[in-house]
Parts: structure tokens; sequence; C-alpha cells
């Protein structure tokens, strides 16, 4: 397989997303904000980091880069597109995703250990694993603080597109403990056709066990998986 | 061409809850400021824009607060004050 990864001025996690999915043999490009060729990739990645310094809102100037114009075109096609912290922020800003991403409830930068229940697993992200599962993955952000209006977030339950939700580590309510005050502790959400992901932890930064967690890999593998499975019916 | 100079404010949207706006609350009533209700924190932006007359100076910036300087999600915006730069002498 192979994954393109998005690099805007100020991105920080594409060489980790490029490590990462070589760690399950996938090949990745690095793809530049200027440029609008995927280079033939099967699944996109918008990796974390500051785009364009996320000067007036995170992600706002990203979105309008000629990239973003070819991802746009090729989610709206079918392709699989995964946003991942400050990727989640460009997704929802570009309006590929609903709702948006604000300010930690507690206005703290957090970098530590998150624990995510697996909500659904009719995605090509999380469909190699169980509903349920407790993968450990962490967050780093300052504005990770899911937001959508009453009616989003009833249509986005209904619709079974939160993909993951932090959890205690033993898989009840997160609570105080929430690392950003999210709306019903939602950590990543799947666009209508499911084929786009925005999460804020990084899976990248739990893709080895001498990292803490491998559990970042199971939504690679079933990104994999599927891209697979996918090919060998086309 | 004139040249306008154009104030517009962006503020979270009343429904949103504004942690910011809670710390500088609480930052002031540790100051004494008792009286202090509550505190929002929005955005200020001062643009410097040329367009025919003021009409089309102020849809231009309506524009660029609905494109980019706003994400009408999560915020309002309103144009504070347009007007046009006095030529110089």
């Amino acid at each position: 397989m192979r994954f393109g990864i998005a690099v805007f001025p100020g991105t920080w996690s594409e060489r980790d997303c490029a490590h990462a999915v070589s760690v399950d043999g996938h090949d990745a490009r690095m793809l530049w904000h200027r440029d609008t060729d995927l280079a033939g990739a099967d699944c996109i990645i918008l990796p974390g980091g500051f785009s364009y310094g996320d000067h007036l809102r995170c992600g706002a100037i990203a979105r309008f880069s000629p990239l973003m114009d070819a991802v746009a075109e090729f989610a709206a096609g079918g392709g699989l597109v995964w946003g991942i912290c400050n990727g989640f922020q460009i997704l929802c800003e570009a309006h590929l995703l609903p709702g948006a991403l604000l300010r930690n409830a507690s206005l703290e930068f957090r970098c530590e250990p998150s624990w995510l229940r697996v909500e659904t697993t009719a995605s090509p992200f999380t469909g190699g694993c169980r509903r349920g599962d407790v993968l450990e993955i962490p967050v780093s952000h300052g504005e990770g603080r899911f937001v959508a209006d009453p009616g989003t977030l009833l249509e986005l339950e209904a619709a079974d597109r939160v993909a993951l939700r932090y959890v205690a580590p033993d898989g009840g309510p997160v609570g105080e403990a929430t690392p950003n005050g999210s709306m019903r502790d939602i950590a990543g959400i799947l666009g209508e056709g499911r084929n786009v992901l925005g999460m804020m932890p990084h899976p990248e930064r739990a893709c080895e066990a001498l990292l803490g967690s491998a559990d970042g890999m199971a939504l690679i593998r079933s990104v994999a998986a599927s891209l697979a499975h996918e090919g060998a019916f086309a | 061409m004139t040249a306008f100079t154009a104030e517009v404010v962006v503020t979270l949207r009343p429904v949103i809850n504004d942690p910011q706006g809670l710390s500088v609350r609480a930052g002031l009533r540790r100051l004494g400021f008792d009286g202090v209700a509550s505190a929002r924190v929005g955005k200020f932006i001062e643009l410097a824009v040329e367009a025919a007359d003021e009409d089309a100076a102020r849809a231009d910036v309506a524009r660029m607060c609905e494109r980019l300087l706003c994400n009408t999600v999560i915020e309002d915006w309103r144009i504070e004050s347009l007007h046009a730069l006095e030529a110089a002498t």
C-alpha cells in the first residue's frame, strides 16, 4: 500500500507517520502543500503539527492550499483520507468533517497517553478492530476540544460516525480525566461516506512496543486490509 | 479605487464554552473586580482594503469574514467600523 503524507509548512509528524506505516511494510510518499499530484497514494494522511503556524485558527490557512483541493477531490471520489491532530483540524476547517476543534478546556497543551474506545468497526480505519476495544494512543495538542451543534452530534451518533471516544483505561467513562473536554468525549469522527477519518490522538506515536504502545498499528492495519480487500474485488 | 480601513471583531458564538474567558474572569476576580459577571475573548482584525466605494468594501470584507476570518461553525463576526482613509495632503 502507498500512503501519501501531506506536508504543510509547520507540519511536524510526517516522518513519524512515514515510519509507522513502514512498520507494517507500506510505502510512504511526502506530498508538498503546493503540489496537486497525490503520487498514486491509496490513502492520504494529514499529519499533526502547526500548519502555516496555526495562524488565525488551527487548519484555517492549510485548507486553502493547492494540495487540499486535490485531497478534497480524492475524498469526494471515495479515497481514504485520514486526518490526525492538526489534520483533523484541517478537515473540519475544510468542511470535510463537521464541527470544530477548540482550545482544550484545561487551557493546557496536553501531551500524554489517552485511551480510546473503538465505537464502530464499520469503517476502513477500524475494520480490523472489535467494537469496544480500548486502544492506548497518546494525545499531543492544545486545541482538541471537539465542538458541534446538538443536531450534528445527534446525527453523528445516529449514523454511527463516532469512530473513537476517550475513555478511562478500563473502558469506562473518562470523566474529569478528559484530555480536552470534547463534547460526548469524541476523539475521532467519520465523514458521511465513512472514507474520511479525523482524530486528535496520534496513532503513529503508538506503533511499536518500544514507544510504550503499539495500539496505533490496529488502525494502520485496518486501512491496509480494507485497501487489499477493495483491490481484490476491483 | 479608494482606500478603506475596516475593523472586524470575531467572537465565539454565545453557546460555545470559552475557557479562556472563564480564566480571564477568574483572574479579574482575584484582583478584586468582584463585579465581573463574565468575560469572553475574541479577535480583533484591522484591514486596509481598496475598493470602488464603501458598499463594495463592505461586501468584500463580509466575504473575507465568511471565507477565512471566521469559522461560522463556532464564531460570529461583525464589521465594527469601516471608513475611507483621508487622502494624504
